[in-house]
């Protein structure tokens, strides 16, 4: 008995120790609980981690737009209504209205990183017999570059855009036979055609991405016959969870649309909190049949240990005591098979990292696993440990102890 | 010596007084089974209380030692009056003035003789200390077990694990010692070398002893033999035979 532990503490670890078929069992019990939970909160931190990474790298947080171009009915000077039906007109390309004093006006608000003007058209790739019809934007490099990680997902080249130079898909280069470095003619609707150089070629890993192409702004408005014109201005900020705050600040300004990534992915949301809700769910149930594990161990022990707990009781232990003998049982229980889930988990995880790789043998993507995972299951587990021991503690602090020594 | 205490019942070590005990009370079926005892118990008296089983011996035992609660009636511990104590001061009161020893189930199997003796001091302090190991080491010296101090409980011998119970009864130092068939399973070899220790212990420490008891033999061998019937006490006497020669 070390001096330094209290009565409980040597009670119930003793207790445990001496019914310890019945402690490996529930220690295992709880742990293959923990560890399915660890498991799959890194799961699903990672999973919704890397699918928001994907998102936000590749995507404005908030975008101003033109309004959209509503008809008006009818009317005549007095206010009558002379035509009932408006039908919707064909939207044009429509222009952003002052957009440089737009984009001043949006720097100042509080949360903005970078406001990155974009001109977005189609236009045709012309190259010997071939033509393809492509999706063309025309970005200034040194705000849309700290916008989206366009430079990460160069395969060849620099992102970095001289008037003359355009970037394209990898999958347009590979139908199209160009290569770095290669002249490419691009002629818009209108008929105007430029002759461009290949400075970069991206892969997005994804089709719709890789049909279109990168000019730089002011290349894409003479193409298009805009000069001065932007479709719209792209927004990265500080905290893309509070996008909708500065969205509603920036709306503020006449005579533009905004939308933040927050309503553009709405449907997105809404599975993911669907995924969150299902997991929370798992993880309640998880809990309570550890729980429920625990406290059914420990009622046993309680019926098996009567006897003793009636010698205690008339030798001068207090019912408190007894309580805290018990409660502290279902918390060592928690907390040990805590710690050996958290090691089934870490393990479980370090093999998914193993198995679940690409061809290149990069994993699909990353497990979200640090200290405080492990230490809130830590936690969770000991407290609800110590809870499921609350009713089995009371009866063994209830005991009458003339009636439990006489069995 | 007895007698000198007993005319001093404030000072006596127990003292009952009309004690009655009833199970049921309020309902049709309510039956009476202690019906006013009177009983004191002075310093370092060892008596043993004996009567057929239904007597009403193992409430009077349970009452005497805080276990239960009277229905009516006084009872006095050390001169402390035990009524309306709440359960945590009744416990630590328990702990203190009274040591047990019972015929079974005595010892807590997963503890060494030790630290079975160990426990009441433990229970009571919170924490280990060494004084208190020592004075367990002391006790198991004196009940003759030190080769089996660090033995677990469940490999003594019943002999052995009584003498614990013993050890354990008087590491409190207690004043009074209630012993509830103490030599009940064990062969009449063991039961007296039991039997001698109890007395040993009660002339050198002055701990008073209550014995409860069905062997006739044995209670012949204490100093006073109170008898219940019916839950009455039928007869409490000296005994004559042990009595005379402790006098003189």
């Amino acid at each position: 008995m070390n001096s330094l532990l209290p009565f409980e503490w040597v009670l119930a670890t003793r207790f445990l120790r001496e019914g310890l078929l019945q402690t490996l069992f529930i220690v295992l019990g709880v742990a293959l609980g923990v560890s399915v939970i660890v498991f799959m909160s890194a799961l699903l931190t990672g999973l919704q981690g890397s699918i928001f990474k994907t998102l936000l790298d590749f995507q404005a947080q908030i975008v101003i737009s033109p309004p959209d171009q509503a008809p008006r009915a009818l009317r005549s000077g007095d206010g009558a209504e002379l035509a009932t039906l408006a039908q919707p007109s064909a939207q044009r390309p429509a222009l952003l209205d002052q957009w440089q004093k737009v984009r001043d006006t949006t720097l100042g608000i509080p949360g903005v990183l970078v406001v990155a003007p974009v001109i977005e058209g189609s236009a045709f790739i012309v190259r010997g017999a071939a033509n393809t019809g492509v999706g063309l934007r025309g970005i200034e490099p040194e705000s849309y570059l700290r916008l989206i990680a366009l430079e990460e997902k160069i395969t060849a080249g620099s992102a970095a855009l001289g008037s003359g130079d355009v970037l394209i898909g990898r999958q347009l280069a590979e139908d199209l036979g160009v290569q770095l470095g290669d002249k490419l003619t691009l002629r818009s609707a209108t008929g105007t055609s430029i002759v461009l150089f290949v400075s970069g070629i991206f892969d997005f890993g994804n089709q719709g991405q890789n049909t279109s192409v990168y000019v730089a702004l002011r290349t894409a408005q003479s193409l298009v016959g805009l000069p001065g014109g932007v479709s719209s201005l792209q927004i990265r900020v500080a905290v893309p969870f509070e996008a909708e705050t500065q969205a509603r600040q920036i709306e503020t300004q006449p005579g533009i649309k905004v939308e933040s990534w927050i309503e553009t992915n709405a449907e997105f949301f809404r599975a993911l909190s669907g995924q969150t809700m299902s997991f929370f769910v798992i993880r309640v149930f998880v809990g309570l049949t550890a729980a429920l594990g625990i406290a059914s161990v420990l009622v046993v022990s309680v019926v098996q240990k009567s006897k003793e707990i009636g010698i205690l009781r008339a030798t001068g232990t207090t019912r408190g005591q007894i309580l805290g003998v018990f409660l502290l049982q279902g918390a060592i229980l928690g907390l040990l098979g805590s710690l050996f889930g958290s090691f089934m988990g870490w393990m479980f995880l370090t093999a998914w990292r193993s198995f679940a790789v690409n061809d290149q043998g990069v994993p699909f993507f990353d497990l979200e696993a640090g200290p405080s995972l492990y230490l809130t299951v830590a936690l969770g587990a000991t407290v609800v440990g110590t809870l499921s021991a609350l009713f089995p503690a009371q009866r063994a602090a209830r005991l009458d102890p003339a009636v439990a020594i006489r069995g | 010596m007895a007698d000198q205490l007993a005319q001093l019942p404030d000072k006596a070590t127990l003292q009952l007084i009309d004690i009655r005990k009833s199970y049921g009370s309020g309902t049709a079926h309510e039956t009476e089974v202690l019906h006013g005892i009177d009983l004191t118990l002075a310093r370092g008296e060892f008596a043993a209380l004996i009567g057929p089983s239904g007597s009403g011996k193992s409430t009077l035992l349970n009452i005497i030692g805080l276990l239960d609660k009277p229905s009516s009636g006084k009872l006095f511990l050390t001169g402390q009056e035990a009524e309306n104590l709440p359960d945590k001061l009744l416990t630590r009161l328990r702990g203190d003035a009274i040591g047990f020893v019972f015929q079974f189930h005595n010892l807590l199997p997963a503890f060494t003789a030790v630290e079975n003796v160990m426990l009441p001091l433990l229970a009571m302090r919170g924490r280990p200390d060494a004084e208190m190991r020592h004075r367990a080491e002391a006790l198991i010296d004196k009940v003759g077990l030190t080769p089996w101090g660090h033995h677990l409980a469940n490999d003594l011998s019943g002999g052995q694990q009584q003498r614990v119970a013993i050890a354990r009864s008087l590491v409190m130092q207690p004043a009074l010692v209630l012993a509830d068939e103490p030599t009940g399973n064990l062969d009449t070899q063991s039961a007296d070398n039991i039997f001698d220790l109890m007395r040993s212990v009660s002339s050198t420490l002055g701990t008073t002893f209550l014995i409860v008891t069905h062997d006739p033999r044995l209670a012949k061998r204490c100093d006073r033999i109170v008898e219940l019937v019916d839950g009455r006490i039928d007869s409490d006497k000296p005994n004559d035979a042990t009595h005379s020669g402790r006098e003189q």
